[in-house]
């Protein structure tokens, strides 16, 4: 008792500074991750062949892309966009600075996820949106974002639960968090019970963070009675 | 009212190309059930999907209401599509909207003022017989009633033209029985053109007044259902005939049947029939009827909810 209560008094703030940063860049990053992955997502299925705007050389320019950020690991990914992250945020340190790489390296992966999601969506809705004279837009809002919302919805806690691994890494590169708090304490001094704390707050969130996603996603889809 | 001038429609693929349609010419009158009906692979759906434009033909015209209609893209076809109903297979219901929701889509998509919108859906849904079930998601419908919702969302822009694409293939003899009777009455009554696409004998001569059978992506025989099928020129009609009584075309030459003119009695359409005429004697001038008097039925055999 006496040995938690001195934990928390020599570590809580530390620990709660680091964990808060921590769900701050994965949600931030997450979220701006999506604002492009979306679009992308749209474009790679409308362009694929069979799509509503079928373009073989955009849909391959767009797709080699995708993959070639998707190739790229992290912790090169952050050095290399060290001055571009600086042009835009003005620095490349701490929670702005990481969100700029992180963001970068998770939009193909979203990309690709969205992309599969919508893939699913049975062809004959399309048609059906068509021959009432729904337009691309119509579409894109009305039966793809719509039909596959849950599918969507577990995308992201895919995601999100993915990025959370990635900010651990930034945090090494001076982004601060909760990875950067067990490798400076837990690793570098030896602190073992900073170690086992951060790495059960690590398991706490991404537990949470996968089961609010089945619940949304289970609330929201009407497929299943 | 629908004219098909020297319509072809070639798909090329990888594989190379196939003429799936080949100079069809084809006039279908207003206020006419006009059934199409072929074996699998004859080309019906390439057709009916391309007076919508869904598939755009590779020669030929379109012509609505003496309109060419066949170079409309954007607004102009968006707009041409809101005076075509289409129903589907297998319903094509957007899982993720409630019954109403879907019924009210078509209106959502030209920006229709809500209320209005909703007070036409739930007018829809009394018309096809499930003013009850417009907070439901389509799947915990059975597929009679998935059909009926498709039949609402067809009708929710008053269109003059429903193309149905084999709209009861996937569904049990009863139920069909029941759909074709609400297309019916939708025909007769709103006075709106019906293509029907269909394989099956006994689908087209219950609605059709007049129909044309196709193979191979030409038209073989058309005219009056029920000359078409009581004096079969066309090999393919005799074969569709013979499929109808479970017979192969040598058999049934063979036999040397009559000319086919009826349902078959076996005791499902019987039984079928003999409901429908109840629910037309009692219930004419209200389409719900027929489901009223089909529910009982379908709790008889066990709860088809
Ligand atoms: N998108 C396509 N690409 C290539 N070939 C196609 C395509 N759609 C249809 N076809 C071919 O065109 C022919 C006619 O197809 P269609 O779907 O119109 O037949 P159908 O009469 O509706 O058959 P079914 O009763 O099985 O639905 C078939 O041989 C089919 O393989
Ligand atoms: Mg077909």
């Amino acid at each position: 008792m006496e040995a938690i209560t001195a934990f928390i008094d020599q570590y809580g703030l530390l620990m709660a500074q680091g964990t808060w940063d921590t769900i701050v860049m994965t949600v931030l990053s997450t979220l701006f991750a999506y604002v492009i992955g979306i679009p992308l997502g749209v474009l790679l299925i409308l362009t694929a062949p069979g799509g509503l705007h079928p373009h073989r050389v955009f849909n391959s320019v767009l797709g080699w892309l995708v993959n070639i950020g998707r190739s790229i690991p992290f912790i090169i990914l952050i050095v290399f966009m060290i001055p571009f992250t600086r042009a835009i945020v003005g620095t490349s340190l701490g929670v702005g600075g990481a969100i700029v790489p992180l963001t970068v390296a998770a939009a193909p992966f979203v990309a690709r996820m969205v992309e599969q999601s919508l893939a699913e969506i049975d062809g004959g809705l399309v048609e059906a949106a068509q021959s009432f004279g729904a337009g691309t837009w119509q579409i894109i809002t009305k039966v793809f974002l719509v039909e596959s919302l849950p599918s969507l919805i577990r995308g992201a806690s895919i995601t999100f639960i993915t990025l959370f691994g990635f900010v651990a890494m930034a945090g090494t590169v001076g982004a601060g968090g909760i990875g950067d708090i067990a490798i400076r304490y837990g690793y570098q001094r030896y602190q073992d019970d900073v170690m086992i704390v951060a790495i059960v707050l690590c398991v706490v969130i991404v537990q949470v963070a996968q089961s609010v996603a089945n619940l949304i996603a289970r609330k929201i889809d009407h497929r299943v009675k | 009212m629908i004219r098909l001038e020297h319509l072809s429609k070639t798909y090329s693929g990888r594989t190379g190309t196939h003429q799936a349609l080949r100079g069809i010419d084809l006039h279908i009158e207003a206020g006419d059930v006009f059934g199409i009906i072929g074996q699998s692979g004859a080309g019906k759906s390439t057709l009916v999907r391309c007076i919508n434009l869904l598939e755009r033909p590779t020669e030929g015209h379109v012509l609505i209401d003496g309109k060419d209609i066949t170079a409309y893209r954007g607004k102009e076809l968006a707009k041409l599509r809101e005076s075509i109903g289409m129903i589907f297979q297998n319903f094509s219901l957007f899982q993720q909207r409630t019954v109403l929701r879907n019924v009210m889509f078509p209106l959502e998509l030209r920006h229709a003022n809500k209320r209005e919108a909703e007070a036409r859906a739930r007018e829809l849904l009394k018309l096809v017989g499930l003013e009850d079930k417009g907070d439901r998601y389509p799947v915990q419908l059975s597929g009679g009633q998935q059909q009926r919702v498709a039949i609402a969302r067809a009708l929710a822009n008053n269109p003059k033209i429903m193309l149905c694409d084999e709209a009861t293939s996937a569904l049990d003899t009863m139920t069909t029985h029941a759909i074709l009777n609400l297309l019916r009455d939708i025909n007769r009554e709103l006075g709106v053109t019906m293509v029907v696409i269909t394989h099956s004998l006994s689908v087209a001569q219950q609605v059709c007044n007049k129909v044309a059978v196709l193979d191979e992506g030409v038209i073989v025989e058309q005219g009056a259902t029920a000359e078409v099928f009581g004096n079969p020129q066309s090999e393919a009609t005799r074969r569709l005939i013979a499929a109808d009584k479970g017979l192969l075309l040598d058999e049934y030459v063979a036999a040397q049947h009559e000319p086919y003119m009826g349902v078959p009695e076996t005791p499902a359409s019987a039984i079928a029939a003999g409901v429908i005429n109840a629910a037309d004697s009692i219930q004419a001038g209200n389409p719900a009827g027929t489901a009223a008097i089909l529910d009982p039925v379908r709790e008889a055999k066990g709860g088809d909810k």
